[in-house]
């Protein structure tokens, strides 16, 4: 196993300095000029730019300030953000916390319901329930998100008054966030009623969110768990006289699962990339839109900055999803 | 717990309350996010609204609702005779605004007023960089060149000396680059080795004060109780960023906010018709028009920028494009500027005509560019399908347009170099000073690389504009104004399409709101009741 995991660690760094040069060198490809930009209509002297372009180190050949970059990285310094002028670093844990929370809420949703779902969709192939699941997750699948939730805000929050509209938690509390996680937060407020209040306002977002890995999962699931139910050992598992829960459950699932959990972790790293439009939507303060926004602005040290973080993040949750399976199938451990 | 509509506000409005028995809060579902505290420098309407509209003061102010001028800090002042000297005589007991770091030991004074300006113009000054300080407003109105010094007369008074006489320049003084901030304030941060907060958490001497700062969020204030000109009515001001026009609809039909800005178009009917809403509009202090590049044959020719205008069919574009937000334009500034001219004739929709017009000038099969902004703008909410109405409006004048566009910065650099033929764009006023419009769109020094991109430089057209630059006499400049804006008609070298009517949708409990003729957002003087 220690092996397996040097192996799979010697692989992360490479991937990592190449990481560093897409971040730095993708947004200086689209034209723009970030100080043109943030003046809009207000015309800027020549005289002034160059004095801006000096002082954000915008003014060096490319090669100079990519090697800037990467020793400031060498030191942990991302620089800052020339629009807010705060440290990227800072802006993106600000921010990072709200997208995970979100997404690990989506994702298990996702996971608790699509992995059963599709276990019994595969068991009972070709019912009612097979049906309806692999219709509905085809819809979810396709679902234009944006539309999708703001058709759940006017239902539930704007029809029904169910939930809020938007938002993490309400105005009402107001207290330092300690974690940046909204659940645990509002617990260590103490203040009543704020856990309530942040879970209500996660339920729509999770949902969103959640639709399309749901439908992936489920699909993955029911088509993983047909191949696998097929396989000879299952009938020997039969033949031996097993309980049925115990074939499904213990010989088929866990080796289904195999392909589901690679499933998983792609949605789990674009989830946690920040999700652009759920974010919008729902007013969530996570990096998706911050991303977004820094591009729009040419905000070069903010971009290549998150851009570098995320891949980071992805590249860790690669690294978990390998060690994963390395756990569930022994040959792969074992690289065989 | 469930919310019901009306149920869902008294919650709101009880939760929030909880905390202070009585006390008001208002809730604005705000558009984006600031990009900063420190309004120098930026140039976005959100972060004014966040800043300068209601946490700053400056020494002169614009009315609330009106473009007319009034005593801000200045309690009162004297222009010498020629024109170039400012004197400031400050308002006494005008107090900052404290916080966890700082507690102010004095009253607003003199020393303030220096700080804030010497800060922009003084590349030497200790601030002058702090948090990579750029100044593109204070630039962009020239006041570098402009003020030649500023001198502490004693405590209470400041004198501008200016390098030439600017009848504007006192409506410069009150725009959001201009906001006062606490020299006191930035000294003690500074010793402490970190003035970069006084660009985080502002101190002010405006209406409310900051207290906290969520990232895309939620930004809240609390009203100053030593305000200068009284404590706000309501107690607390909080903005809910909501970056989705018909989520913020959704909220405030909710009771989540009590106003918003920037609605959908398509939702405008909607708010007209609900009985907890009131839907306030104004014409928008802007305007959107089209350029001839006069450097480019065969625009350098009247006749031929006349036929085009005439070929302009400004209501149908008004109906696809502002989608019945907006009013046709005659004139450069909008009506509600002082010295607007109601007697100028706009030239008729007339393709016929205009067909004629270019046969005479020699015109036959042109065929030219025309850029369309990558932007939406409160001026243009969409360009490209302007472009598409007059590419087709030209086309039955014999005319071939084609759409050309570029990424917003480099749209602007392009066209100061004058590469387009004719292209799309718009101005939203600064200041409510006709010259703000003027001045940058049209006049000669502002041709050739700067936001006069018809470069078109005429004389008799630009004397006028000088001339009342320098008088201060408001009739007489009124007079200059307006004949230039006759001129200006008949030579054609913009079409002016529209401007825009902006909407400002709140909940009935909501009194006392006025719109900003600038497109800010200010919240003193606002109440709820009920």
């Amino acid at each position: 196993m220690l092996r397996f995991l040097l192996a799979r660690l010697g692989v992360l760094i490479p991937t990592f300095l190449g990481v560093t040069l897409l971040a730095f060198g993708l947004i200086r490809l689209i034209p723009g000029d970030p100080i043109l930009l943030m003046a809009g209509q207000h015309v800027v002297s020549d005289e002034q730019r160059a004095t801006l372009m000096q002082r954000y180190g915008f003014d060096q050949p490319l090669p100079v300030q990519y090697l800037t970059f990467l020793g400031e990285l060498a030191h942990g310094n991302l620089g800052q953000s020339i629009t807010t002028r705060q440290p990227v670093l800072n802006e993106f844990l600000t921010l990072f916390p709200a997208t995970v929370e979100l997404a690990l809420c989506a994702l298990l949703l996702a996971t608790l319901i699509g992995i059963p779902a599709g276990v019994i969709a595969a068991i009972r192939r070709g019912s009612v329930f097979d049906h309806v699941l692999m219709g509905t997750s085809l819809t979810g699948f396709s679902m234009p998100i944006f539309w999708w939730g703001l058709l759940l805000i006017i239902l539930f929050s704007g029809t029904l008054h169910w939930t809020p509209v938007s938002g993490r938690i309400d105005l009402l509390y107001f207290f330092e966030p300690v974690t940046g996680f909204m659940l645990i937060d509002s617990l260590l407020s103490g203040q009543e009623g704020a856990f309530t209040s942040a879970a209500r306002h996660l339920i729509l977002p999770t949902i969103v969110l959640g639709t399309i890995p749901l439908a992936i999962i489920a699909r993955q699931t029911r088509s993983a768990m047909l191949e696998v139910l097929n396989e000879d050992y299952v009938r020997t598992a039969r033949a031996k006289g097993l309980a049925p829960s115990r074939v499904v459950g213990v010989h088929a699932l866990r080796n289904a699962l195999i392909p589901v959990v690679t499933t998983i972790g792609l949605q789990a790293s674009s989830a946690f990339s920040g999700a652009i439009l759920t974010e919008t939507i729902f007013s969530w303060p996570g990096i998706g839109k911050w991303l977004v926004d820094a591009v729009g602005r040419r905000d070069y040290p903010s971009v290549q900055g998150g851009i570098l973080l995320i891949a980071s993040i992805v590249m860790l949750v690669n690294f978990s999803v390998d060690l994963i399976y390395g756990l569930l199938n022994p040959r792969i451990r074992h690289g065989r | 717990m469930r919310y019901g509509l009306a149920g869902g506000l008294g919650l709101m409005l009880a939760a929030v309350a909880a905390p202070h028995a009585q006390a008001k809060t208002l809730v604005y579902c705000s558009e984006a996010s600031p990009e900063g505290f420190t309004p120098a420098f930026y140039t976005s309407g959100t972060t004014f609204d966040a800043t300068s509209k209601n946490i700053f003061s400056k020494l002169v102010e614009f009315e609330r609702g009106t473009t007319t001028i009034v005593p801000g800090v200045a309690e009162s002042w004297t222009i010498s005779d020629d024109g170039t000297e400012y004197t400031f005589k400050l308002r006494p007991g005008v107090k900052f605004h404290s916080s966890a770091k700082f507690t102010p030991t004095r009253d607003l004074n003199a020393d303030d007023i220096i700080w804030s300006f010497d800060r922009q113009r003084d590349a030497q000054h200790p601030f002058h960089a702090v948090s990579g300080g750029s100044y593109t407003y204070f630039g962009d109105m020239g006041m570098p060149d402009l003020i030649k010094g500023i001198e502490k007369v004693d405590d209470m008074t400041v004198k501008f000396t200016l390098a030439r006489p600017e009848s504007p320049f006192l409506a410069d003084l009150a725009m959001d680059f201009a906001s006062i901030m606490s020299a006191e304030y930035a000294d003690q941060m500074m010793k402490a080795g970190t003035p970069e907060v006084v660009d985080q958490e502002p101190i002010g001497t405006g209406p409310f004060q900051f207290v906290a700062y969520q990232k895309d969020a939620v930004i809240r204030y609390k009203a100053h109780p030593d305000y200068w000109a009284g404590k706000a009515p309501i107690d607390d001001l909080v903005f809910a960023i909501t970056p989705d026009a018909a989520v913020r609809w959704q909220k405030l039909q909710a009771g989540e906010c009590h106003m918003m800005p920037y609605p959908n178009p398509a939702d405008i009917e909607a708010m007209r018709s609900n009985p907890d809403i009131t839907l306030m509009e104004q014409n928008g202090l802007n305007i959107g028009y089209v350029v001839f590049n006069t450097k480019k044959k065969p625009f350098d020719d009247k006749r031929v920028r006349q036929a085009l205008t005439m070929a302009i069919n400004k209501d149908a574009i008004l109906e696809a494009v502002y989608q019945g937000a907006g009013s046709v334009a005659k004139n450069l500034i909008p009506p509600t500027i002082w010295s607007y001219n109601d007697a100028v004739k706009d030239y008729p929709y007339d393709p016929e005509s205009a067909k004629n017009m270019l046969k005479e000038a020699g015109v036959e099969g042109l065929k030219t560019d025309l850029w369309a902004m990558p932007v939406q703008r409160p001026y243009n909410p969409n360009a490209r399908r302007m472009a598409e109405l007059i590419q087709s409006d030209w086309a039955k004048v014999g005319v071939e347009a084609e759409i050309v566009s570029y990424e917003w910065g480099e749209y602007l650099k392009r066209a100061r170099a004058g590469e387009d033929s004719t292209m799309l764009i718009g101005w939203t006023g600064d200041n409510g000073d006709p010259d703000n419009f003027f001045g940058p769109l049209l006049s000669c020094a502002a041709a050739n690389g700067g936001n006069n991109y018809t470069n078109w430089c005429h004389q008799p057209f630009d004397e006028k504009l000088v001339k009342a630059r320098l008088v201060s006499d408001q009739a007489e400049r009124t007079k200059l104004y307006e004949e230039a804006q006759v001129i200006m008609k008949e030579e054609a070298p913009i079409v002016t399409i529209a401007h825009s009517v902006v909407f400002e949708p709140m909940r009935k409990e909501v009194k006392n709101y006025k719109i900003d003729p600038f497109g800010g957002h200010i919240f003193y003087g606002v109440d709820i009741e009920g």
